[in-house]
């Protein structure tokens, strides 16, 4: 019987023929913390002895959730990750470096077939380079520094075919929200889901990794694309030229296939409250905002601020509504900052932050107060996710979010040209 | 392992933000601190409202969101015996699990309402509706998940076996 690419990976990786359904030991080949979930990772190691880690160059830790820190708390958490990192041997990612999923995925951390695992519901990014990684918690990275492995219930995939080509101004994050609508916040629960088609293969790595990183708000263990020459190419130009590139077999057996053709697609919103309550923007538009975010794990990519600063250049964003722009990761912000897209950005009025979560995880970097309104480039409109429980949160793509910032409402982007 | 107590009855997609928002998470390390914030976007004090042995019963993917294992640590922290769901959110569901809160599953969660008391026995797999005089089924917890629960989540099986379950 064929095999589907997660079954292929969780055969590599556990050394045994496994199919759907089967429960195995894995190997990891990378394991990933932040200072949002790390502390309780540290705490669960050392509680249950840990003396020394398995592998430290298969460990990451990042300070992205909280960087700088905003308190005296998180300034101990840093120290408390600075100080594994030295005594293990982990690698550890600074404040203003970036957000971990963009520096796993940049930095090579992340190959074709390898077996991921990070303490972050947004792990399942990384399936865009044909690995499959996954969110897990803390205690079990616990053991994961201490053993290298963990148990796995092989998932079952959804297979979600994207034909057409995008209309303009609708972008990967208008698509995933359309998908994410059909599936539903639940309907991928315990399953991978992996994404094809000749929108998929024609779209960068940048917007299949905003694809991948919103399989969770369906729920999936994770979300991956088949390596391809794109991938190749992506690989080669962070100096990566040797990886496993596993397809799924013609006769893999899928519990669904969902069809979806975006040749008609519209510039798609997530509403308050869950990131499935998607609308056409039409529906919601001129919904006054008092604030725009640009960056996250979902949308602060290069592609993202081009198309954002296109949009911007030479206007100003509207008179009290705040524009706040982070870069993913320092590597972006520099290159942004050599195509002058920082210029654009600081010139419409924006506020630019170090590269990190900024406000997405509601640390700080642009709290909402009760009754504001956020559209956001990010991946999650929970009640209370940026702040005050009486905020709302509209998720949308880089262009609608500088189109509403300049309009100060949640606007079309495909009336610029009107 | 008998589990007893009131029913906290609560929706669908209750999500991590919800359970424990992400301002208290990212500014609050302290447990007995945090979990004063447990479930306060929906029910105001909720933890100073819950009695040791409290179950909260939900119904479709109940701790979707953030894979933040403070939320089913704030739960077992402020008393929550259990939770019962229609469905789970797989990380909720893992860190559940490994932190020694009982998450069970069960399809029957529309008859039980807030305010009814249930004996959960964890061994047989049983929920029984004291207050309406009925009995529930649940999904099986896979023994080696039962293993680690039992023994109170993944840190304490691993101080009393002296190695991981895998």
């Amino acid at each position: 019987m064929g095999k589907t690419i997660v079954e292929k990976i969780f055969s590599l990786s556990s050394g045994k023929d496994v199919y759907a359904g089967d429960i195995v030991v894995a190997k990891v080949d990378a394991a990933m913390a932040h200072d949002g979930t790390v502390l309780l990772a540290i705490e669960a190691f050392e509680d249950m002895g840990g003396k020394s880690v398995r592998d430290p160059s298969k460990i990451i830790l990042v300070i992205d959730h909280v960087a700088p820190s905003s308190n005296e708390i998180f300034a101990k958490v840093h120290d408390a990750m600075r100080g594994f990192s030295h005594k293990y041997g982990a690698k550890i990612y600074d404040v203003g470096s970036g957000i971990c999923h963009q520096l796993m995925v940049e930095s090579g951390l992340v190959r074709p077939g390898s077996l991921i695992v990070g303490a972050d519901s947004h792990t399942c990014t990384y399936g865009a380079l044909g690995a499959f990684s996954t969110g897990i918690g803390s205690t079990e990275m616990a053991a994961v520094f201490m053993s290298g492995k963990l148990w796995f219930k092989v998932p079952e995939t959804i297979r979600v075919e994207i034909n057409g080509s995008a209309p303009p101004m609708v972008f990967p994050k208008d698509i995933i929200l359309k998908v994410i609508s059909i599936v539903g916040a639940d309907g991928a629960t315990y399953k991978a889901i992996e994404y094809c088609g000749e929108t998929v293969k024609n779209m960068n790595i940048d917007g299949r990794l905003t694809l991948c990183n919103m399989a969770v708000e369906m729920g999936a263990k994770t979300g991956i694309i088949e390596p391809d020459e794109k991938t190749r190419e992506y690989l080669i130009s962070i100096g990566i030229r040797d990886y496993t590139s596993l397809k799924s077999d013609e006769d893999a057996e899928y519990s669904k296939r969902i069809r979806v053709n975006i040749s008609d697609l519209e510039p798609m919103v997530a509403c308050p409250h869950s990131v499935d309550n998607v609308k056409p923007l039409k529906d919601v538009e001129g919904k006054e905002v008092n604030q725009v975010f640009l960056g996250s794990c979902t949308n602060g990519r290069i592609e993202d601020l081009r198309v954002a600063a296109k949009i911007l250049k030479g206007k100003k964003i509207k008179d009290d509504v705040r524009m706040i722009v982070i870069p993913a990761s320092r590597s972006i912000y520099l290159q942004a900052l050599r195509e002058g897209l920082i210029e654009t950005f600081i010139e419409a009025g924006c506020t630019i932050c170090n590269p990190g979560c900024g406000p997405c995880a509601g640390a700080h970097q642009g709290i909402l107060g009760p009754g504001e309104v956020c559209l956001s480039t990010s991946n999650r409109n929970f009640k209370g996710r940026m702040g005050s429980a009486d905020a709302e949160i509209y998720l949308a793509s880089p262009a609608t979010a500088a189109v509403s910032a300049l309009e100060g409402k949640i606007t079309d982007p495909r009336r610029l040209f009107e | 392992m008998v589990i007893m107590g009131r029913v906290w009855k609560f929706g669908d997609n209750i999500n991590t933000d919800l359970i424990i928002a992400g301002k208290y998470k990212l500014s609050i390390t302290n447990i007995d601190d945090l979990s004063k914030h447990a479930m306060e976007a929906l029910i105001p004090r909720f933890a100073e409202k819950v009695s040791r042995g409290d179950i909260i019963v939900a119904g479709k993917n109940f701790g979707c969101g953030s894979s933040r294992e403070q939320a089913p640590l704030v739960l077992k922290h402020i008393g929550i015996g259990a939770v019962i769901a229609e469905s789970f959110a797989r990380i909720f569901y893992r860190n559940a699990i490994n932190i020694g809160l009982p998450a069970l599953e069960c399809k029957e969660v529309h008859k039980i309402s807030d305010g009814d008391t249930l004996e959960i026995d964890l061994a047989s797999g049983t929920i029984k509706n004291t207050i309406k005089n009925e009995v529930y089924k649940v999904k099986p917890i896979p023994p080696a998940l039962l293993e680690i629960l039992t023994e109170g989540g993944l840190v304490s099986y691993v101080k009393k076996h002296g190695k991981l379950p895998w």
